[in-house]
């Protein structure tokens, strides 16, 4: 007998949502298999028929979270194209709004993996904070979304001495919340033995599968384009690459709270040392006919874009490979044998950033080839339930 | 009597369903700023529901993918009457920036009945709260 429960597979936190069929023994996953495509819109067409200029603000909103993310991609590599170089205190500007997004990015997935936890007044605290850095962003680009601040050789608005007052004394603060939550995280033990051994990935499997971002690194690889293929002005930047030797979802978490910290370092730094001189040059509404592939870290691993021209004001071709992609594949390793109850917990971890439409998940059992649908808020119910009744991971350290 | 405290009850716990039809996760993300401490829409007895089963409100993010489309629907049947639908953020009004996608429908109206729009790209979390509390005027008033 099967029973189904069709989509209601709304999610109060992760708003990304996904449907995976995994093949059950027991409670153990044996098998998972991914289901895209809800969320396609076409986009990539799209960006055909629409001018250099107009295509910046649709790669922005190929997503909300990573926004800048996609605009610099594509915008980098236009700039490529068109052999234009935008001065050093757009590039600043533009690295700031990108290491804020991370920070923004970062404490949204901090929050969503409390609550995946049964955490939630963490889930509630760090939302509370992240407010500040919306408002940073507010301030600077007028928006606090789409910010909308890259613009063909540079960016649209400037910094002036009050704003960067205002952001640095906001650091201030965020910096204190996030020190504060890195040891209630570690002095917490049921959360710390909630994350601890869920959703292994062995080092030799991440490489192999092409995990990135956090992920990856959280299974002890230290890569980073930022570091490996300083864009921009990061070769200026003093930096380090994090990562974690746990190799599994408290690693990742390790890895994005140290990430926050060495953000802050880095905006504090573009912030004192922003260079005078115009923010942006004039672009060319045409490009030579060429081609470009252009590399960037998003806060979820690493985003590429490749572009061609023909010579018009239009691209002939552009291809986005989003960095949750190339996590997809590692985060079926990861369910593998795995319990059903972790689902929620190892999905929020490789933090999804493909809006897809369906997060329902469909569970066949392999004994019994009976196949039901379930809700992902009712696996999350499933998953506080186990958790409750787990004998505590008393050795389960914070690999901090 | 009985009718006074439903009327009531509707319009101090409207409960919403949080439905994304292909948004790009910007309003997604604003939806669940509303409720988090700095917006709070829960003093309202505003609370996200899982399923379209227990929602008074959907909530609609998004242009409508044709592969969301038939959910849409299914989502809408689902949800027991008397029911409201919001309309938030550009792409769910009209479609925004994909308007002219070979993927999209163009806006959540051309699909089921809606009741309030909330304009932005994306709505502010502010935004949302001035929705909500327009839908809940037009409950009082009964024009729905």
């Amino acid at each position: 007998m099967s029973f189904q429960i069709p989509i209601g597979p709304q999610h109060p936190a992760l708003k990304e949502p996904i449907g995976v069929r995994v093949t059950v023994d027991g409670e153990i996953i044996r098998e998972a298999d991914l289901r895209l495509g809800y969320n396609h819109r076409g986009v990539e067409k799209l960006a055909e028929q629409k001018t250099w200029t107009q295509n910046i603000y649709l790669m922005e909103r190929i997503c909300g979270i990573c926004s800048h993310s996609h605009a610099t991609c594509y915008v980098q590599g236009v700039e490529k194209l068109m052999e234009i170089e935008p001065p050093k205190r757009g590039l600043y500007i533009r690295i700031l709004v990108s290491e804020l997004e991370r920070v923004h990015s970062h404490l949204l997935w901090l929050g969503v993996a409390g609550h995946e936890a049964g955490f939630d007044s963490f889930f509630m605290y760090v939302w509370r904070d992240r407010e500040i850095v919306m408002d940073i962003l507010e301030t600077i680009s007028g928006n606090r979304v789409h910010y909308a601040i890259n613009a063909i050789g540079g960016v649209r608005r400037d910094l002036d001495e009050l704003q960067i007052k205002h952001i640095l004394d906001s650091l201030e603060v965020l910096r204190q919340r996030s020190t504060y939550y890195q040891k209630l995280g570690t002095t917490e033990p049921s959360f710390v033995a909630r994350l601890a051994g869920v959703g292994y990935l062995s080092r030799e499997d991440a490489i192999e599968l092409c995990a990135v971002g956090p992920t990856l690194r959280a299974s002890g690889v230290p890569m980073d384009v930022r570091k490996d293929d300083p864009y921009a002005v990061y070769d200026e930047v003093p930096f380090e690459v994090c990562t974690a030797d746990s190799c599994d979802v408290l690693g990742r978490t390790v890895v994005r709270i140290k990430e926050l910290l060495q953000s802050y370092n880095i905006i504090e730094f573009l912030l004192k040392n922003l260079p005078t001189g115009p923010i942006s040059v004039r672009a060319p509404r045409r490009a030579k006919p060429n081609e470009v592939i252009s590399r960037y870290e998003a806060p979820r691993g690493e985003n590429i874009h490749y572009i061609k021209s023909n010579g018009s004001d239009k691209p002939e071709r552009l291809k986005v490979r989003a960095p949750t992609l190339a996590n997809y594949a590692a985060t079926i390793k990861m369910l593998k044998n795995g319990f059903i109850a972790d689902v929620p917990l190892i999905f929020a971890a490789i933090d999804p950033c493909i809006c897809c439409a369906e997060r329902s998940v469909a569970i066949v059992d392999a004994r019994t080839a009976q196949e039901r649908i379930v809700t992902m808020s009712s696996l999350r119910e499933l998953s506080l339930k186990t958790a409750k009744h787990q004998t505590r991971k008393r050795e389960a350290e914070w690999p901090l | 009597m009985l009718q006074k405290l439903t009327q009531w009850s509707r319009l101090k716990s409207p409960w919403i369903l949080h439905l994304n039809t292909g948004a790009c996760n910007a309003c997604d993300i604003e939806v669940v700023a509303a409720l988090t401490p700095r917006f709070d829409v829960e003093r309202f007895g505003i609370l996200l529901e899982g399923t379209p089963r227990h929602a008074d409100v959907i909530i609609c993010t998004g242009p409508a993918t044709r592969q969301m489309k038939d959910r849409l629907i299914r989502v809408y049947e689902q949800t027991p009457d008397p029911k409201f639908v919001m309309a938030v953020g550009a792409c769910a009004m009209s479609g925004c920036v994909y308007r002219g996608a070979y993927n999209i429908i163009g806006g959540i109206d051309q699909l089921i009945p809606v009741d309030v729009y909330v304009p932005g790209c994306p709505i502010r979390p502010d935004a949302l709260i001035e929705g909500v509390v327009k839908l809940l005027d037009k409950i009082k008033k009964g024009t729905k």
